[in-house]
């Protein structure tokens, strides 16, 4: 096996030093009672060669682009990504290193991390980002479970227009603590309805995500100034980061914490993950934040260098009284959305941003020519919410045989959204590809 | 690390067995960590402390004090109430380890019951304590 | 005269990425306007973030001189215990970026996404397989989240059973984020020390398990390496009071093949796709924590679950007595991809081979360093072995002083001050992928450092020096923190 360097005559020279004399007398402390009596049942091994042709044949079974249109966007999105940032991700030195405990020897990750924290700081709007969580459903969990221990209250308001995934995360989250769920439901205009806000007591946190789950831009400033004064936080999420390229970010809104889902950010959809959790929180709360912080500092000759910081805040050292048993980030993850935004850049990022808009518009623009409803007036960014006439479920399936996936049916997110569609168009989405859309549906 | 017979330990102040002292002045009593405590601990750079108003009894937890790597909690030497909290230690944690005595104090406590400092060891019976 | 790897270099300087820059430049080939522009709502509008502008070389020469100032597995030997830094292949690689996985929507409809829902169903058979439980869930992103995952389903199990629980039994020389995970789930952790063996003992557990405490949360081999003997008894204490057990998986590269973890009387446990399946750790994730279980967890494990029907594989969410999601969406599917990618590779007997040989690796150096540093515990290690900085306290040099000085000779520091139970801890995990000539190198140069440890301290008290930075102010780093620039 090529991973596994042992020679007959390195094992039989390293058993004799250790004074054994098989390796099976390695492990004389595993009672026999505790061993495995039967072989492994897995598939013989498979030769490079082999495992390749496998793997080609599994994957050639997704449907993915070019032979595919996929309208389908919902939390996870399709954007160009510069052939740059994946040939720089690819380095060993980012890929195999752990997590820099030993700053000296990963200065590199370190200071790519304090970029990250800076940029997603910056990208918010807020004064300091983490150095990022799983993904964007347990951030905007551990936001909320962040809100309850600040405030000491145990109720949270969440809006139904956070994208339904995150929500049942949050709910698991939530199964064993003692605290409650307040769902905010939505308006005609397709954003959070924050009446319901002015009857509750007790609140720990105020939570909506824009753009919303159909795509819509929540009335921020509201959903603030109703969180502050009841005494709770204002926790805004997202699932597409790139709509601040052009919309006003949360802290502009006063937002507490600002957390969701970095994917857009030049990391690739993969079914859903690794993605990357993104969270940032005003500076007075920096000493509640959970998970990893780089900090900037000097050496002992005065050069700056960077450390992860505040780490009494972390289960290795505060254990059951951390502010989240998270022990990770995703660095690579984290890595890549940095080298994305450093490369598309501050006039690329509001360029890139408006076309995803316009395209969209456009595609909306085709929809209302066509006669269909949009039920949503507010504005949006990428993606809309279409209803279809009854019936459509067929048109939905013979679609999928012309290589059109059509959005996402909402029915089993929303029941009363029978026969309505989220639609997705980002930059990699061409004007004919869009028409094309429109007329398969038509006819 | 400090030797046993390097430590200071002054004998206008009484100390707990969990490291804190406690300083009467007036009706009030000051309170804060032993000079063996801060070396122990090492840079110290954060306290958290309670607010004024606040109440605890003798053996609760105030407050915690962090160094880089490690995290302790803070006793009442004595019950009472929170008068004051040293928030000049936000900015400037390093005054519990240069003078823990003085400008390294952290709350300020209005006794519930005087005679709860008679309990507390004098700065002799605290070393023998130490010497273990 | 002995040449080791570490060296010095041309390494070169790089500022921060908004340090550099020009407004007017750009990295990025933005895609063709082929519609025309919409009017917007100018009440939501913003300038766009402040991030510099840099050409794509910019970018490119920023990212490769800061890959130069990392420490890699890829570069040299890593041999931080319970954290199982083996070779990371890169056939993995390969597999993982084929357009079909990559670019796939998560939400593709189940006919259309058969390759990869057969991936998930299958690595689930293998995992079960490996570790001898019943089923798997592959949605937990990491290690902590495969905890949280273990105790939410220790929690829905005894809320079944109409009993929930309040406390959990913790060993001290658990990793931290055993009583941080218990704590989310509301329970009281509740240590218990390990005895002058460096393992629990069954009558300790006996004492505190009671009807009020849902379990124990033991890491077998533990992180002394050294296997928990007593387990079976352990497991019959705590299920007699209808108690479960939870497994830290973080050092099962030393058993595969050798225990079956159901038979010892396992209900949960979690794996490291990173460190067992040698998924690369990515300077601190992504991650992959699985969570296998016994049978009568299986209902509670998180939905969707991969199921198969008539030859087709689907998601399933048709499990009422799950705990619900852990994540948005399956899990790291990236992370699976790789650790499918190499138990093929691998197969059975391979597998079984890579834990015998990590053992061999951890028990040689053990053997030849056992008159140079302390060793915390005599009993035959596993995968890892322990010692401390014991011998070297008369010349006043420490753990630290010795890793440091480590990093000068080209190598990474194991893992120090952990487990919390033996002062100055360090804790040595060479992997089964470190070849006989670079294990001898890594122990003549510990003993050459012990050596310098009697006649040259300032040495190691001023290491590293080879490396781009040397020892940072971590205290003025705490104290006022700069995080962001």
């Amino acid at each position: 096996m090529r991973y596994l360097p042992h020679t007959p005559e390195d094992i039989s020279a390293m058993l004799q030093a250790i004074g054994v004399k098989s390796l099976e007398d390695l492990f004389p402390t595993v009672p026999y009672d505790c061993r495995r009596t039967g072989d492994l049942k897995l598939p013989e091994a498979l030769t490079e060669w082999e495992l390749n042709k496998h793997i080609d044949k599994l994957s050639n079974t997704m449907a993915v682009s070019p032979e595919f249109r996929v309208f389908l966007g919902a939390g996870s999105y399709d954007h160009y990504i510069p052939a740059s940032v994946s040939y720089l991700l690819s380095r060993s030195e980012f890929v195999t290193s752990y997590t820099p405990y030993q700053p000296e020897i990963s200065q590199g990750t370190l200071q790519a991390i304090f970029e990250y924290q800076t940029l997603t700081a910056r990208l918010l709007g807020m004064d300091v980002a983490n150095a990022s969580q799983y993904d964007g459903a347990s951030s905007i969990a551990e936001a909320l479970l962040m809100a309850v221990r600040i405030t000491r209250q145990k109720k949270v308001a969440v809006s139904r227009l956070i994208h339904p995934n995150y929500r049942q995360v949050i709910e698991t989250y939530f199964a064993p603590t003692d605290c409650e769920i307040i769902e905010l439901p939505y308006t005609e205009a397709g954003i959070t309805d924050l009446s319901k806000i002015n009857d509750l007591e007790n609140l720990a946190a105020v939570a909506v995500q824009s753009p919303n789950f159909f795509g819509c831009i929540e009335d921020l400033q509201s959903s603030a100034k109703k969180a502050h004064d009841k005494k709770a936080l204002s926790v805004v999420g997202f699932t597409e980061p790139l709509a601040y390229g052009m919309y006003k970010n949360p802290g502009s809104f006063d937002a507490d914490i600002a957390c969701g889902e970095g994917q857009s950010l030049g990391i690739p959809r993969t079914f859903g993950g690794p993605a990357l959790g993104m969270f940032a929180a005003k500076q007075k709360y920096v000493r509640n934040i959970p998970g990893r912080l780089v900090g900037q500092t000097a050496d002992v000759e005065g050069r700056r260098g960077f450390v992860l910081t505040l780490a009494t805040r972390e289960q290795h050292i505060r254990r059951e009284k951390a502010t989240s048993n998270i022990c990770t980030n995703h660095s690579l993850c984290a890595l890549a959305a940095s080298i994305y935004m450093a490369s598309v850049g501050g006039s690329g990022f509001k360029e890139l941003a408006r076309l995803n808009y316009d395209k969209c518009e456009y595609l909306k623009d085709q929809l209302r020519k066509a006669g269909y409803s949009l039920p949503f007036s507010q504005s949006t960014f990428n993606e809309l919410v279409v209803q279809f006439p009854e019936g459509f479920e067929t048109t939905y399936q013979d679609l999928l045989k012309k290589r059109i996936i059509a959005g996402l049916p909402l029915e089993c997110y929303y029941p009363e959204l029978a026969n309505h569609y989220l639609l997705c168009v980002t930059e990699t989405m061409a004007k004919e590809d869009i028409d094309t859309l429109v007329k398969e549906i038509v006819t | 690390m400090k030797e046993l017979s390097e430590l200071n330990l002054p004998d206008d102040v009484r100390y707990a067995e969990s490291h804190e002292w406690a300083k009467p002045e007036g009706d009030k009593v000051k309170v804060g960590i032993t000079d063996y405590a801060q070396d122990q601990l090492g840079d110290i750079v954060f306290v958290e402390l309670p607010e004024a108003g606040d109440s605890f009894e003798k053996g609760e937890e105030f407050g915690t004090v962090e160094s880089v790597k490690a995290v302790s909690e803070l006793y009442m030497p004595v019950g009472g109430e929170i008068v004051a909290a040293n928030t000049s230690l936000e900015d400037s944690p390093e005054r519990v380890n240069n003078r823990p005595y003085s400008d390294g104090w952290m709350i300020e406590v209005k006794l519930d019951d005087a005679s709860e400092m008679d309990g507390l060891l004098t700065n002799d019976a605290y070393l023998e304590k130490l010497k273990g | 005269m002995k040449e080791y790897p570490g060296t010095t270099g041309l390494i070169l300087n790089e500022p921060l990425l908004w340090e550099k820059g020009k407004k007017g430049r750009t990295g990025y080939s933005l895609p063709r306007r082929d519609v025309e522009s919409y009017p917007v709502d100018e009440s939501f509008v913003s300038d766009g973030p402040d991030f510099p502008d840099l050409s794509e070389v910019d970018v490119i020469r920023h990212y490769i001189r800061l890959s130069q100032w990392n420490f890699s597995v890829d570069s040299g030997m890593y041999p931080l215990g319970s954290c199982t830094m083996k070779y990371n292949p890169k056939t993995n690689e390969r597999q993982v970026s084929q357009p079909g996985f990559a670019g796939a929507h998560p939400l593709l409809p189940p006919h259309l996404s058969q390759g990869i829902l057969r991936l998930m169903f299958e690595l689930e058979k293998f995992l079960v397989d490996i570790t001898g439980m019943d089923a798997a869930s592959l949605q937990p992103a990491a290690g902590a989240h495969g905890e949280l995952a273990g105790m939410l389903l220790f929690h829905a199990y005894h809320k079944s059973k109409g009993s929930p629980r309040s406390k959990i039994i913790v060993p001290d020389t658990a990793h931290g984020t055993n009583p941080a995970s218990a704590a989310l789930c509301g329970y009281q952790p509740v240590t218990i020390k390990s005895n002058d063996k460096g393992i629990l003992a069954p009558e300790d557990v006996s004492q505190i398990m009671d009807e009020e405490t849902a379990g124990i949360m033991v890491t077998n081999p533990n992180t002394l390496g050294l296997f928990e003997e007593n387990i079976k008894e352990i497991a019959e204490i705590v299920h007699a009071k209808d108690g479960l057990v939870y497994c830290d998986g973080a050092n099962m590269n030393a058993v595969m093949g050798i225990v079956h973890m159901g038979d010892i009387g396992i209900d949960v446990l979690h794996l490291n796709l990173h460190k067992t399946f040698s998924s690369p750790h990515g300077g601190g994730g992504p991650g992959s924590g699985p969570v296998c279980v016994r049978k009568h967890l299986e209902p509670f494990l998180p939905i969707p679950r991969v199921i198969e029907k008539e030859g087709q594989h689907l998601l399933s969410v048709d499990f009422p007595e799950s705990i619900g999601k852990l994540h948005a969406f399956y899990g790291n599917v990236g992370v699976l991809i790789r650790a499918y990618s190499y138990i093929l590779s691998m197969g059975a007997d391979n597998l079984k081979k890579a834990s015998q040989l990590a053992v061999l690796n951890a028990a040689y150096i053990k053997q030849k360093l056992k008159d140079t540093l302390h060793l915390a515990y005599g009993r035959p290690c596993m995968h890892e072995c322990v010692f401390s900085d014991k011998n070297q306290q008369v010349h006043k040099v420490t753990t630290l002083d010795m890793v440091k000085r480590l990093m000068d000779y080209g190598f990474h520091p194991p893992t120090i001050y952990f487990p919390l139970v033996v002062p100055g801890a360090i804790m040595i995990e060479p992997t089964e992928t470190e070849s006989k000539e670079d294990i001898d190198l890594f122990i003549d140069s510990m003993k050459a450092i012990a050596n310098e440890a009697k006649e040259n301290t300032e040495l190691l008290r001023e290491a590293p020096k080879n490396s781009r930075r040397r020892r940072l102010d971590e205290t003025a780093a705490a104290r006022k923190p700069c995080l962001r620039g």
